[in-house]
């Protein structure tokens, strides 16, 4: 499993029911069903993504995230999880809303864009990072709203939403101090897990 | 089995009739004292009785859904895309039913059928059937092979809905529902364009309110505008589009009503050949049945109460370019199913060929459907996929 849904999936507590937004093979939802107890629903618009869920009996659904959650009630279940997700969205903001809407928790994971060697590269060589959690080059993106670490902290501080843990995760920062000290320098990958209200 | 069949054919299979001759009480409140069903099935049982996948028709289907009646046929049977060894509805895994519902013109008890209460043909006295009204008859079906539950119930169209169905009279009977380009009920549009087909029928002057048998006609003129219309629903824009376009059977205009463009031709023919094949009846009946699908009707309109009964989890596909049963009404069952607390999967498959893409050979909705079904057989036997 992939460094950050590892870490996501120690944050989900058994026999919760979960949404996981742009949810790809369905890996994460499998392992939690398998060993968790965990019931839910995958988010998935890449058919090979949704055939691999399927094979994995994990519930997916075709569904674009820009055309919101209308299909879930409030408080359909108990945690909303999106991973590599909220900087393509067209207003990551409003999908924040509608993730606690449908739930009292959501986990969120984005690449982070002050990390480091993002910095580096903007910084020296005056060009558009491109790294190995950002690949594509500025011209043919899918990644529309970049933000950082810091960024979405503040979000939540404007949202009155709680942060209720958070981490960064990185294949060579994982763990370490530089990382835990620095977040917004040293972290590939921000991970948040916040709730609603204050 | 002849050596000419592709390797993944069921090859040649022979229909079976089924008797009941325990009466069965129907929706309108008549009862079939007894009632015959005319089925195939492709594969094997296995001992637990456990890999049977059941096969629901659509509008103007049948009980030959894969393989060949004979070894010289040339078309194969209407779902034979997907129906077969190492296909989507693997024949080497699963025993597969696929039978005629009653009221059909091929062979189950039906309009056609004598009424052994009058020694005469029911003719247009056959009972109106509905999906409810199948799907008990096809429990019995069910009974009498010794199946107790389906690994899946699975259908197209009108086929859908009847999939719709078990899973909410017999939740207990069914571990899964594929349910294909179908909707939880007729738009107006839907059942506009019902009635014009009907009324196409029924104007015919060879109908003679449906005892033409007695006559010796077929209303074959209204059977084939009926075919005609429904035919347009049933594809594209586009694939009309790119398959005919303005193209003319001669290279110059006549300024006359005779056929003129490929388009026209091709729908005479359609309408022709069903003209020939199928009962006028049996059409107005299945029409109906879809007309009065409507489990959530019951519910105040709540499609999600409806399916309150539900256990079992849905697979629910749509096709982009379907205007019949588009996939907005896929969506409206997804978001009631959802609302219910159940267990689905939904997939718009991209296909240019409107509803008729559910019988038509595609990648993504192979991929998929193949992805679920083979998930199903690991259930039954434990394995990993």
């Amino acid at each position: 499993m992939r460094a950050d849904l590892e870490l996501i999936y120690d944050w989900i507590p058994d026999d919760a029911r979960i949404l996981d937004l742009g949810c790809g093979d369905g890996t994460l939802l499998a392992a939690l069903a398998r060993h968790k107890n965990v019931t839910g629903y995958g988010l998935e618009i890449d058919p090979e993504g949704i055939a691999a869920c399927l094979g994995r009996g994990v519930n997916v659904l075709e569904q674009n995230l820009d055309d919101g959650l209308g299909n879930f009630v409030d408080d359909a279940c108990d945690l909303v999880i999106m991973t590599q997700a909220l900087q393509v969205l067209r207003r990551p903001d409003a999908m924040l809303d509608e993730m606690l809407r449908v739930a009292p928790e959501c986990i969120i994971a984005f690449p982070n864009f002050a990390y480091w060697k993002h910095r580096l590269h903007l910084t020296f060589r005056g060009r558009m990072p491109v790294s190995r959690s950002l690949p594509h080059a500025w011209y043919d993106t899918p990644n529309i709203h970049l933000s950082t670490f810091q960024d979405f902290a503040q979000l939540c501080r404007d949202k009155g939403v709680t942060i209720v843990d958070e981490a960064v995760g990185s294949a060579e920062h994982e763990g370490h101090w530089t990382s835990r000290l620095w977040p917004n320098l040293f972290g590939e990958t921000a991970i948040f897990r916040v709730r609603r209200g204050r | 089995m002849s050596a000419s069949f592709p390797s993944d054919s069921v090859g040649v299979v022979t229909p079976q009739i089924a008797t009941f001759e325990s009466p069965l009480a129907l929706a309108c409140g008549k009862t079939l004292e007894r009632f015959e069903l005319v089925y195939e099935t492709y594969g094997a049982l296995n001992a637990e009785r456990s890999n049977a996948v059941l096969i629901c028709h659509a509008l103007s289907g049948h009980h030959h859904a894969a393989g060949y009646h004979t070894a010289d046929e040339r078309k194969p049977g209407w779902w034979d895309a997907y129906i077969g060894p190492g296909k989507v509805i693997d024949t080497d895994r699963f025993f597969v039913i696929s039978l005629n519902n009653l009221g059909g013109c091929h062979g189950s008890t039906g309009p056609a059928s004598l009424n052994p209460q009058t020694g005469h043909q029911w003719g247009p006295t056959f009972p109106v059937m509905t999906v409810a009204d199948w799907v008990h008859s096809q429990a019995r079906l069910a009974d009498q092979l010794g199946i107790e539950r389906f690994a899946a119930v699975v259908g197209g169209s009108l086929g859908g809905m009847q999939a719709m169905q078990w899973s909410i009279a017999y939740p207990e009977r069914v571990a899964n529902v594929a349910v294909i380009a179908a909707t939880p009920r007729l738009s107006a549009q839907n059942i506009a364009f019902n009635e014009v087909a009907r009324q196409a029928i029924r104007s015919d002057s060879d109908f003679h309110d449906g005892w033409y048998a007695d006559h010796d006609a077929i209303p074959k003129l209204g059977l084939k505008l009926a075919r005609m219309i429904g035919h347009i629903t049933y594809l594209s824009e586009h694939s009309m589009g790119s398959r005919f376009g303005r193209d003319l059977r001669s290279d110059q205009l006549n300024f006359g009503y005779d056929v003129e463009f490929q388009v026209e031709s091709y729908l005479r023919h359609q309408g022709d050949t069903f003209s020939t094949r199928f009962d006028a009846n049996t059409y107005l009946l299945m029409t109906k049945a879809l007309d009065y699908f409507d489990p959530a009707g019951q519910h105040g309109g709540d499609l999600a109460a409806a399916l309150a009964p539900v256990t079992c989890p849905y697979l629910v596909v749509s096709f982009t370019t379907d205007w019949r049963f588009a996939p907005a009404r896929s969506r409206e069952l997804v978001s009631a199913l959802l609302r219910a607390g159940k267990a689905v999967s939904y997939i718009n498959v991209d296909s240019p060929h409107g509803h008729d893409a559910f019988l038509l050979p595609n990648d993504q909705y192979e991929a998929v459907f193949g992805s679920y079904m083979r998930r199903i057989h690991a259930d039954i036997t434990g394995e990993a996929v």
